[in-house]
């Protein structure tokens, strides 16, 4: 019982962490101190009252930029585990019902896609379209769909071995109701869990792909390219480098949290122990 | 013409070996069968035969004829039809039969949505009959509660609506009571005796327990390592017991019930 409240905390306190920059992101849709390319503050400003953590080298407001890259963030972490789960549940079920070759095959297939680097297949991608958010998404939601598709593989193969679901063909439930009625709702919890946690890793990488330019460019801030534009100019000015730094680390703190507090609370094996 | 017609059934795995081997069963309309055995005798497997629900990799060769329809070689949709219809099973463990995540009235609702078509209030008042029809107290509150918010007799209960939902023709139990307490296990014999008395259903009794098949059912078929050893009216088999095999379960049936005398004496 005192376990289960203290989990609780966990949640709310995750909920705090990544709604704070939740927050930032949804402003920056409405309202900003500055303009993207405003560049009126002069160059390397240090905190103060015009600006509230100062300017870049191009003379930039940093607050602003943060602002836009927590939406950055946002975006990427949503977009990309929604082709996650999307093309991951679609592939895992198939290849749990999948049978003999087949099944070897789409299992072979995930392994591969997950054996293979995210950068070269984000490289891949950026080289065939351009560098945008929308390719950086693309290429980390594919490449995590193989975790998921692999997880919801062995998830759905556990589920279908169950009694009830024997129980419900006998009496007569065709494939595609099971798998709506039974089956998805009883991998959900452990699915949710694993989607928030890739949710933090597709913010990573994103913040990875940008810093290495291949990510949104410019005039969209993303916290990568801040990180990157900030490193020759550390030791004079830190807190260009400083304040996406450590929201990156919040947001990913916050975002692994959520998942621990929502494995509590949603693992059905767990809220048969609290009964 | 009988419900069920089972004829020189074999069921074989992937990798050759044999597990039910030759065996034949008839069951007439409202006739109760007991198939009876040890564990690994096959006889679950020819239940799970009789719905075309064996699993993936094992074959089954022979003819299996569920009111009138052969299931050995069926397609899945023909077998969608009878499933349920024509027959329904009660699982050994009541626990793993229902869905953990799913309202115990939703899992009733959905046979009787598809089957007879009902929807709304009319629903609700069928989940709720069919929840009193096997004796559950409070129904609505039942009915709204999960698997796991229920003790084990009335998950099994429940799991028994759910059969019994569909009106089948045959009613598949297997092993209903082994993972039920003893008081629990009488009281659902009773039960299932009057339920399907009611409706004239007949019954395929699976159990290794000859106590309890000689309780709810008419004639029986003991099998052992996947073959029929003997066949019969239950009271002859209990006196007279032909085969090595059956005397030994007739003998070890009756050592239990000697103990109590002796203990009562």
């Amino acid at each position: 019982m005192k376990q289960s409240t203290k989990r609780s905390y966990t949640l709310t306190f995750g909920c705090a962490l990544a709604g704070l920059i939740a927050l930032l992101a949804l402003v920056s849709l409405f309202w900003a101190p500055y303009a993207a390319d405003d560049t009126s503050g002069g160059r390397l400003t240090g905190p103060g009252a015009g600006h509230l953590l100062g300017t870049d080298k191009l003379g930039r407001d940093l607050f602003t930029q943060l602002m836009t890259g927590s939406r950055v963030a946002f975006e990427a972490g949503l977009g990309s585990v929604l082709i996650a789960a999307v093309v991951g549940v679609t592939l895992g079920v198939l290849a749990a019902f999948a049978q003999g070759w087949l099944d070897d095959t789409l299992s072979a297939f995930l392994d591969i896609l997950i054996a293979f680097p995210t950068l070269l297949l984000a490289m891949l991608i950026v080289a065939a379209h351009s560098a945008t958010l929308g390719s950086a998404v693309l290429a980390i939601g594919l490449a995590q769909s193989a975790v998921v598709g692999r997880l919801v593989r062995i998830l759905v193969k556990r589920v279908l071995a169950q009694d009830y679901i024997t129980a419900a063909r006998t009496s007569g439930t065709s494939w595609p109701r099971i798998v709506a009625g039974h089956v998805l709702p009883n991998i959900w919890p452990t699915l949710v869990v694993n989607l928030a946690l890739q949710f933090g890793l597709a913010v990573l990488a994103e913040a990875g792909l940008s810093y290495l330019g291949l990510g949104a460019p410019p005039p969209n801030a993303s916290w990568g390219r801040m990180l990157q534009e900030a490193q020759a100019t550390f030791t004079t000015a830190p807190a260009g480098a400083l304040a996406p730094g450590i929201l990156l680390v919040l947001l990913v703190i916050g975002v692994n949290l959520i998942a621990d507090g929502l494995r509590d609370t949603l693992d059905p094996a767990a809220r048969r122990r609290r009964a | 013409m009988n419900i069920l017609d089972v004829r020189d059934l074999g069921i074989r795995t992937a990798d050759g070996r044999t597990l039910v081997d030759g065996l034949s069963l008839t069951i007439a309309p409202g006739e109760r069968l007991g198939l009876i055995g040890e564990s690994g005798s096959g006889k679950s497997l020819t239940t799970l035969a009789v719905l075309g629900l064996l699993p993936d990799g094992m074959t089954a060769t022979g003819g299996v004829e569920l009111a009138g329809t052969q299931i050995v070689g069926a397609s899945e949709k023909q077998l969608r039809g009878v499933r349920g219809r024509d027959a329904a099973i009660v699982f050994q463990e009541p626990l793993t039969a229902l869905d953990p995540l799913m309202r115990v009235g939703r899992q009733i609702a959905e046979p009787l949505s598809r089957r007879r078509g009902l929807r709304g209030a009319e629903l609700k008042r069928a989940v709720v009959d069919a929840l009193e029809q096997v004796r559950l107290p409070e129904p609505d509150r039942i009915a709204r509660a999960f698997p796991h918010e229920i003790s084990g007799g009335q998950r099994q209960r429940v799991a028994l609506a759910m059969a019994l939902a569909c009106d089948p023709k045959l009613l598949i139990a297997d092993e209903p009571t082994t993972a039920l307490d003893v008081t629990v296990q009488s009281d659902m014999l009773d039960l299932l005796d009057t339920l399907v008395r009611e409706r004239d259903m007949a019954v395929l009794f699976v159990s290794h327990d000859l106590a309890v098949v000689s309780k709810v059912t008419d004639r029986v078929v003991v099998m052992k390592d996947g073959r029929v050893v003997e066949e019969g009216d239950v009271r002859t088999i209990v006196r007279e017991p032909r085969e090595e095999y059956t005397k030994a379960l007739v003998a070890s049936a009756r050592q239990l019930e000697s103990a109590l005398d002796l203990r009562n004496a």
